[in-house]
């Protein structure tokens, strides 16, 4: 296929965010410091052209690039999620970053880098391409984890982000070059090809670092330490950043590498992801319990929340990456939902994020109270909230292969989350209230009901979702 | 309209109620008037729409009724309800106590009375759907979602230790639930769909049913509640508001039981008659052992309590008996103490409103200043005792017979139970009701007011004439009961057939 069709039909969203982030580099660079306004805007705009045209792209599965990129369903599928949550990510900076004096250009702009490595990420189809997306959406994350330079937190966490996430990227890339010494190829297909009956032990010690590395992107327990300490010291919008879109990515490439490229050695992968899911569902259940700061709570909770991703992924079949799809999708508006309610907590004019913060809320603020219990409710996997059809559909996977360990571990580590997601429902409902928040921005407001009303009436017409995600699993076998 | 049927109408009537309360803004005590009286007539018109559903119920034959299916989730998860000779009894009693429980918050809560009502009336969709799904995660999805409204009730509008009684509540319940989530994956598994008719028909392999069974009764033993997976009862109940009370006992408790008859009997026969000794077991030891400690309660609503969980056990011992009698009782049971545990809190409540504490002791000699409410509360005590002549004399007879046709030891012992009741129950009618009027706080209290008599006499009426005429609620249990043992009958033979042909 000649080089600009291949561009115009299977590259196009991303094409569009290199165009449109060096179109903005220039732009902010041109009208100096007042420029973060009209790049912030510009930014949505270059990220809602590019999911447009993957809602509008061909149907086809392509490899593009001489197999470096793979254009399919699933891909299409989760870069579409990314771009939602890198959509909302900047809309939820927009007031927060100017009340924070951090309003410079640079950030949308990275904040579009960032989004242009987790597309490469998700669709890349041999290991240099996978390294390459990687480290785009890594470098660019690093800098905005420590945005805040001032705050001592903020650099605390940029630093530990990049010092652990450097270290993960050295042993994928060691992974990466033992999968090519003993395969003799990059390419995923490649590697499955070479790679049947018993795996030679090269290939065992590859697929275990390159698993580790993608564990720390994902933060599945026991590669999570930098979490807590990250979500917490970054600011709220590109935590929010963090635990949806960067995790989402690494979750792609994940299942994309270990379905396509080692679809003959499952037996070896799958013990290691059953391994992880067990450690996350029960690090993230036990160790969120007895924290203080929302925002740390949070990080348990997406750990545990990764842990059942695993689960399913675990199985390895095709209803595991159905599950997995729905999971994402269910995740990312939960999180989503969750860090804008936590950027509506101001109290004059000052950022608060102690569970404490929240006493009250149900008279000082009925709605936002309401739906960020939903929202706890569905992260506690409490039907009919889209949370609950989430762990179904990544619990069924586990249950059909014969996992039934795995699966009562999970449902137990979730009935212990419960604990600490109902404790936010009775600080709000419960508790005397706490000093009034102020007035948020339409912003934060309006993530925060669209989440939790996709949530609560998904169940009345779960089609579009549950299609598109069938049709991305389908297209990895 | 738009294809759906009556149980779809009247599951969701519920949410039009709340929907319209949702409109209501202010504190104003008009406001405040247009959402009480918008709730009651909500309730209303979902029992008479449930009686129009019960007029087109036939209840001379065990299959589903009034079924409608709509295509859901696909690959096997379908919307759909229905109701059987097990079902429909339920339902009717859901949206029979509904309207007593908002009228009997007519004056108790007096804050946040809007938010109150939605959380009720979403509970009240959440229940009839219940017993009106026919798809096993469409029950899940009820069953469970019912946590939420009820977390809140105890937790916002509760007692003083409401927060540790509704933590209890829901981490009890969910544990227990998410184990029969997994068994209803492992079931999906295998039968490829969820539709409960159609589980009905598939037989699972024996060693599988052990595992199923007990993954459900993890759930519904915690949900009915049975020994020793009970403590969180008293806690709920003690600490939730009158209504919460009431709807907890009268229909989130016969949620276990219903359960027990429409999965566990009739989808895992193998198993129930495996563990059928465990739940005797533990239903006598719920019987005897929760009516001694009924009997040194200080709290009223504990005592009343720790007496729906001995009652339970009857339930629960009724039906593992695999008898007529005994299921039929048990069913008959449950309806009984729906209505009067329902009733029981209810009185509680009257005081509740009047005095402020539930403690025994602040009471003594009400029968001086409150002639009307001391018949009422007699009634309703000797019903619980099981007075025959009252509906629960009908339904424990019944459990009993068919306990002794199972095993006599069992039944021997849950007969002391029936004696133990009696105690436990006339002790604190006397400590509250008889005696002198000497505590200087009694001397002005109020007998029942019309609204209180209004809520009373429904009920009182309707356990008396059960307790004389228990032939309608049976009749409509029968043909389903009869079906259930007689295709219980048939695959335990299967089984022992292809044992002896081994």
């Amino acid at each position: 296929m000649p080089f600009f069709q291949e561009v115009a039909h299977h590259f196009l969203p991303e094409t569009i965010l290199s165009v449109g982030l060096l179109a903005l580099l220039l732009v902010g660079a041109w009208r100096g410091e007042k420029s973060y306004a009209i790049v912030s805007e510009l930014t949505v705009l270059v990220l809602g052209i590019a999911l447009l045209a993957i809602l509008l792209s061909t149907r086809s599965e392509q490899l593009v690039f001489d197999g470096a990129f793979m254009d399919d369903a699933f891909s299409r599928f989760v870069k579409a999620l990314t771009l939602i949550a890198s959509m909302v990510t900047v809309i939820l900076s927009f007031d927060f970053m100017q009340r924070a004096q951090l309003d410079k250009f640079e950030y949308p702009i990275l904040i579009l880098l960032a989004t242009l490595g987790m597309l490469l990420l998700i669709s890349a189809d041999n290991l240099i391409a996978l390294y390459l997306g990687l480290e785009l959406m890594s470098l660019a994350l690093y800098v905005v984890a420590a945005f805040a330079r001032d705050d001592a937190r903020a650099s605390e966490a940029g630093l530990k982000y990049f010092v652990l996430g450097a270290l993960s990227s050295g042993m994928m890339l060691y992974g990466a070059s033992l999968l090519y010494g003993f395969s003799g190829t990059i390419s995923f297909e490649g590697i499955a090809a070479a790679v049947t009956g018993s795996a030679p032990l090269g290939v065992v010690f590859g697929l275990v670092f390159v698993l580790a590395g993608l564990a720390f992107k994902m933060s599945a327990a026991p590669f999570h330490m930098w979490t807590p300490d990250v979500y917490e010291g970054a600011p709220t919008p590109v935590t929010a950043f963090f635990a949806s879109a960067a995790k989402m990515a690494a979750v792609a490439i994940t299942a994309r590498i270990l379905l396509t490229a080692f679809p003959n050695i499952g037996g070896q992968w799958k013990q290691i992801l059953v391994f992880l899911a067990v450690a996350s569902t029960l690090l993230g259940a036990f160790a969120a319990i007895g924290q203080q700061s929302i925002k740390r709570l949070m990080a348990y909770s997406s750990i545990g929340h990764m842990g059942f991703v695993l689960i399913g992924l675990s199985a390895g079949n095709e209803d595991s990456v159905r599950g997995v799809a729905i999971y994402l999708a269910m995740y990312s508006a939960m999180t989503l939902g969750a860090f804008a309610a936590i950027i509506a907590m101001r109290v004059n004019g000052k950022q608060v994020e102690n569970i404490s913060d929240l006493a009250g809320l149900s008279r000082s603020n009925g709605p936002m109270a309401f739906f960020l219990s939903m929202l706890m409710f569905s992260l506690a996997g409490v039907p009919p909230l889209g949370g609950f059809w989430a762990k179904w559909y990544v619990l069924l996977p586990a249950v059909e292969a014969g996992l039934y360990p795995l699966a009562i571990i999970g449902v137990l580590a979730s009935a212990v989350a419960a604990f600490y997601y109902l404790r936010i429902v009775k600080t709000m409902y419960f508790d005397d209230p706490a000093p009034v928040f102020d007035k948020a921005p339409l912003a934060p407001r309006a993530v925060l009901a669209v989440s939790t009303i996709f949530l609560l009436f998904f169940w009345v017409y779960p089609a579009p979702l549950m299609t598109a995600a069938t049709a991305a699993a389908k297209s990895l076998f | 309209m738009f294809g759906f049927g009556i149980l779809s109408g009247l599951t969701f009537l519920p949410l039009v109620g709340a929907a319209f309360i949702l409109t209501q803004r202010g504190d104003d005590p008009a406001t405040l008037r247009n959402i009480r009286w918008a709730a009651l007539f909500t309730t209303i018109a979902v029992f008479v729409l449930s009686l129009v559903a019960w007029q087109r119920f036939d209840t001379t034959s065990a299959a589903f009724q009034l079924v409608e299916e709509r295509g859901w989730f696909g690959s096997g998860l379908v919307y759909k309800l229905g109701v059987d000779g097990f079902s429909m009894p339920f339902v009717l009693l859901t949206t029979f106590l509904t309207p007593f429980a908002i009228l009997a918050s007519f004056e108790s809560i007096q804050k946040r009375v809007g938010e109150y009502m939605i959380a009720f009336l979403v509970l009240e969709t959440l229940m009839i759907g219940v017993f009106c799904a026919l798809d096993l995660v469409l029950f899940y999805l009820f069953f469970e979602g019912g946590l939420i409204p009820m977390f809140l009730i105890i937790g916002i509008w509760g007692g003083k230790r409401r927060v540790y009684a509704s933590f209890k509540f829901f981490l009890y319940t969910l544990a227990g639930s998410l184990l029969m989530l997994i068994a209803i994956l492992a079931m999906y598994r295998q039968a490829g769909t969820t539709d409960i008719e159609v589980l009905l028909k598939t037989q699972f392999d024996p060693h599988m049913q052990t595992w199923l069974w007990l993954a459900f009764f993890a759930s519904f033993a915690v949900k009915m509640p049975m020994w020793p997976v009970h403590t969180w009862l008293p806690d709920a109940h003690v600490e939730a508001p009158t209504a919460g009370s009431v709807i907890l006992a009268a229909i989130l408790l016969k949620m276990g039981g219903y359960g027990f008859i429409r999965f566990s009997l009739p989808m895992f026969p193998d198993a129930s008659a495996y563990f059928a000794p465990l739940v005797f077991a533990l239903s006598v030891i719920a019987i005897v052992y929760t009516s001694l400690v009924a009997l040194v309660q200080e709290d009223i609503k504990k005592l009343i309590a720790y007496s729906s969980v001995a009652h339970m056990g009857f339930v629960t011992m009724g039906l593992f008996t695999m008898t007529p009698q005994g299921i039929e009782g048990a069913l008959y049971l449950m309806i009984s103490h729906g209505l009067v545990s329902g009733a029981l809190f209810l009185c509680v409540g009257v005081i509740y409103d009047r005095m402020h504490t539930r403690e025994i002791s602040a009471y003594g000699g009400l029968v001086n200043r409150m002639p009307l409410y001391a018949v009422v509360f007699m009634v309703f005590t000797l019903a619980n005792v099981g007075l025959p002549g009252t509906s629960g004399f009908v339904g424990e007879f019944l459990t009993l017979l068919g306990a002794f046709k199972a095993n006599s030891w069992v039944a021997l012992f849950a007969t002391t139970g029936v004696v133990l009741s009696a105690a436990y129950a006339l002790y604190l009618y006397r400590r509250v009701v008889f005696g002198a009027l000497t505590k200087e706080s009694l001397a002005n209290i109020a007998d029942l007011n019309p609204r209180e008599i209004a809520i009373f006499v429904p009920l009182l009426a309707l356990t008396i004439y059960y307790g004389v005429q228990p032939g309608p609620v049976l009749d409509a249990f029968a043909a389903s009961a009869n079906n259930l043992l007689t295709s219980h009958t048939a695959l335990l033979n299967v089984v022992k057939l292809a044992a002896a042909g081994q």
